[in-house]
């Protein structure tokens, strides 16, 4: 029994470090979108952030140097997103599609210009990383029972960007809810002429939203790179800004509700390795690409209202023109 | 912008098209610059390697094939106002439903009867893994992008769990298929020739590429010259109108995805019927998002999916060569340079419309609007 609750600590404690990004980029795609704009290029800025924080870290050997770089390199993508789909009222997949292909090939080319090591980044000492944070007091709980386990395994030792996403969902619920500007950004992707008659700019409210999506998924970058590993690879992000975007949809683009979609993901992705080739009673052995793939089974399901029916912003997607 | 006049259709077809590359193609060579190599060495390697040796054409028109079928699947949606991103999962199953063929068929038929029976595959399977969004989209209110992306990953999942488990040959640690029978291969190009006692390079071209050639006047007939295509234009302008006219919407919809995915699907044929003989892990290599610069650059019209598709197949053999010739900048190139093409003639593909339509009036080759 006792044995079983560590292995679920465990495989709970890894959720939360798959979660992580996801969480990070997840929040992103909801200030993007609840702004009525699309933003596939989730993937693309994690991928950047992850790159540039790694680049960083290893020139400068700081970690929050390569955390900030990270968060402006990501806010430039933004940018880019923002000056063709709000400026130029260009397509926002379209652009979206361009963000994440200039993604995969820029961190290449400028990875093997830097340190001609076939695109990756060297491998970065401990210091120049975000490690895991002990908590005051494990050593006192350790002899307590469940709860000392608990505080240990799971509530402790994480990296400080673990912590800080999970605080970025109330205060980004906050400030989707309770400030003047989270009112102002969902009534721009919902009518978005309504805030215009009000004589708020509807691009400059469109161009924040992405800015603060771009330093969410730069803190996500950095996370992969510099914190949960210990260099950048080649398309390191690997499908989970497109995770993420399924989680901000299964959320129901809410921050709280895709917050849970994320821990879901990030769960399932968890007991794959664990249940790699393990026979289990009744089911037998589970394909590992099934238990994968649900997040994108789910996404489709949802989308196609079988399960639930989520409401898009009802500004998605259009160019808001005068 | 109400003051711009209209641009004339030659410029808007040729000139904006042109300016919008050229630009794409100049941020790359900053960039190359910056990373301490001359551009324009780089675009010379670039353009020798994909032309002037031997076998640098085969290759060239090898890569072409593949964002031919890519270019017209996005193309296809498009006329639907449909965005398909999901050519690389479409063309990836299109590949099962080749080897499905070649398993079943290929030991006891010829070549005639196999081989039709694999592109055929190819092209059903395709069209199955794109008609499932479409009638997501027709019939379910979902969001064709959102779920094409989502079927690229299942494709994806899907193959990986057939590559490395049922499908996969037995005795060997690589995820692939074994190698079909020879009656579904797919004759190369240089054998072809060779026939005729002409000796050309051997290179990985292969006869799809005619198929390729075919299926860029089969777009066009069944774009503008039939009913099927005028109702798909017809829904892809105006849904509404289409319907008080009507036509079918949502059943419309889901044909012109099923034709979108067949033509990803027969990207198949080239790679495994023409190169692998086989299905290997990610075959599809990225060519299907290519497709939708192909798409893009080409404005849906096969003699511009063509020549977008020339462009590609020369930057990526040509890219390859960047990795020979130098050491700093590598084929990762070609994808900067895909990623700015689709931003610049996608994203931003009127950004230079207005002051181009000024330059005209002022130069006296367009005539202003007078009241505005």
């Amino acid at each position: 029994m006792l044995d079983f609750l560590l292995q679920l600590l465990l495989a709970l404690d890894a959720t939360l470090r798959l979660a992580t990004p996801l969480i990070l980029c997840a929040m992103a795609g909801i200030f993007a979108e609840r702004s009525g704009i699309v933003d596939i290029s989730l993937e693309g800025k994690l991928l950047t952030g992850a790159f540039v924080a790694a680049a960083v870290a290893a020139i400068t050997g700081s970690a929050w140097l390569g955390l900030f770089a990270a968060i402006g390199a990501s806010v430039f993508m933004s940018l880019i997103h923002g000056f063709a789909c709000i400026t130029h009222k260009g397509d926002q997949v379209v652009s979206g599609v361009a963000i994440n292909i200039l993604a995969s090939g820029m961190t290449v080319i400028a990875g093997i210009a830097l340190f001609a090591k076939g695109g990756q980044t060297p491998h970065l000492p401990n210091e120049s990383r975000f490690r895991a944070i002990e908590f005051y007091g494990v050593e006192t709980l350790n002899n307590v029972p469940v709860i000392g386990t608990i505080y240990r395994e799971l509530i402790s030792g994480h990296s400080l960007l673990v912590y800080l996403a999970l605080v970025l969902v109330p205060i980004c619920a906050f400030v989707m809810y309770k400030s003047r500007f989270g009112l102002r950004l969902r009534a721009v992707g919902e009518l978005p002429e309504a805030v215009d008659s009000a004589g708020i700019s509807v691009t400059w409210l469109r161009y924040r939203a992405l800015i603060v999506g771009g330093a969410l998924c730069g803190i996500a970058g950095a996370y992969l790179s510099i914190s949960h590993g210990a260099n950048f690879v080649r398309e390191m992000s690997a499908g989970k800004g497109y995770i993420a975007l399924a989680a901000v949809i299964f959320g129901n683009w809410r921050p709280y509700k895709a917050l849970f979609a994320c821990l879901l993901f990030g769960f399932l992705e968890a007991g794959t390795s664990r249940l790699q080739g393990v026979d289990l009673p009744l089911i037998g052995e589970i394909p590992i690409q099934l238990m994968l793939a649900v997040p994108y089974i789910v996404t489709v399901l949802l989308l196609a209202g079988f399960i639930g029916r989520p409401t898009a912003p009802a500004a998605i997607g259009q160019p808001y023109n005068k | 912008m109400s003051n711009t006049p209209p641009l004339p259709r030659w410029a808007d077809l040729i000139l904006l098209p042109v300016i919008n590359l050229f630009v794409a193609l100049a941020i790359c060579g900053v960039i190359i610059a910056v990373i301490g190599e001359n551009p324009f060495q780089a675009f010379g390697v670039m353009i020798k390697g994909a032309f002037i040796y031997p076998e640098s054409l085969g290759y060239t028109l090898y890569y072409t094939t593949n964002f031919i079928f890519t270019g017209l699947a996005v193309a296809t949606a498009f006329h639907a106002m449909m965005f398909n991103i999901g050519g690389e999962g479409q063309a990836y199953v299109g590949g099962l439903g080749a080897a499905f063929a070649a398993f079943l068929v290929g030991p006891f038929a010829p070549w005639f009867i196999t081989l039709p029976l694999c592109i055929l595959g190819a092209a059903a399977f395709g069209a199955f893994w794109a008609m499932v969004p479409g009638y997501l989209q027709a019939k379910r209110g979902s969001h064709i992008v959102i779920t094409t992306i989502m079927f690229n990953f299942l494709a994806a999942s899907l193959m990986v769990w057939l590559l490395a488990g049922p499908m996969m040959l037995q005795g060997q640690q690589s995820p692939q298929t074994a190698i079909f029978d020879t009656s579904a291969h797919l004759p190369k190009m240089s054998e072809i020739f060779a026939i005729f006692g002409v000796k050309i390079a051997k290179s990985p071209l292969n006869i799809s590429f005619l198929l390729a050639i075919v299926a860029l006047g089969i777009f066009y007939v069944l774009i503008w010259k039939t009913r099927l295509g005028y109702e798909i234009r017809t829904v892809g302008k105006n849904p509404e109108a289409a319907h008080y006219a009507g036509i079918n919407v949502a059943r419309t919809i889901i044909i012109a995805m099923a034709i979108s995915g067949a033509f990803a699907g027969l990207m198949a044929t080239n790679e495994v019927l023409g190169v692998h003989n086989r299905v290997i892990l990610n075959f599809t290599a990225g060519y299907g998002f290519t497709g939708i610069a192909v798409a893009l650059m080409g404005r849906n019209h096969p003699i511009g999916i063509f020549l977008a598709s020339l462009l590609f197949g020369v930057l990526y053999q040509g890219g390859a060569e960047l990795d020979f010739e130098f050491k700093s900048i590598t084929r990762e190139m070609v994808l900067l340079i895909q990623g700015m093409i689709i931003l610049f003639s996608g994203a931003l593909a009127y950004m230079f419309n207005p002051p181009l339509a000024r330059f005209l009036v002022r130069i006296g080759l367009v005539k202003g609007v007078q009241d505005a």
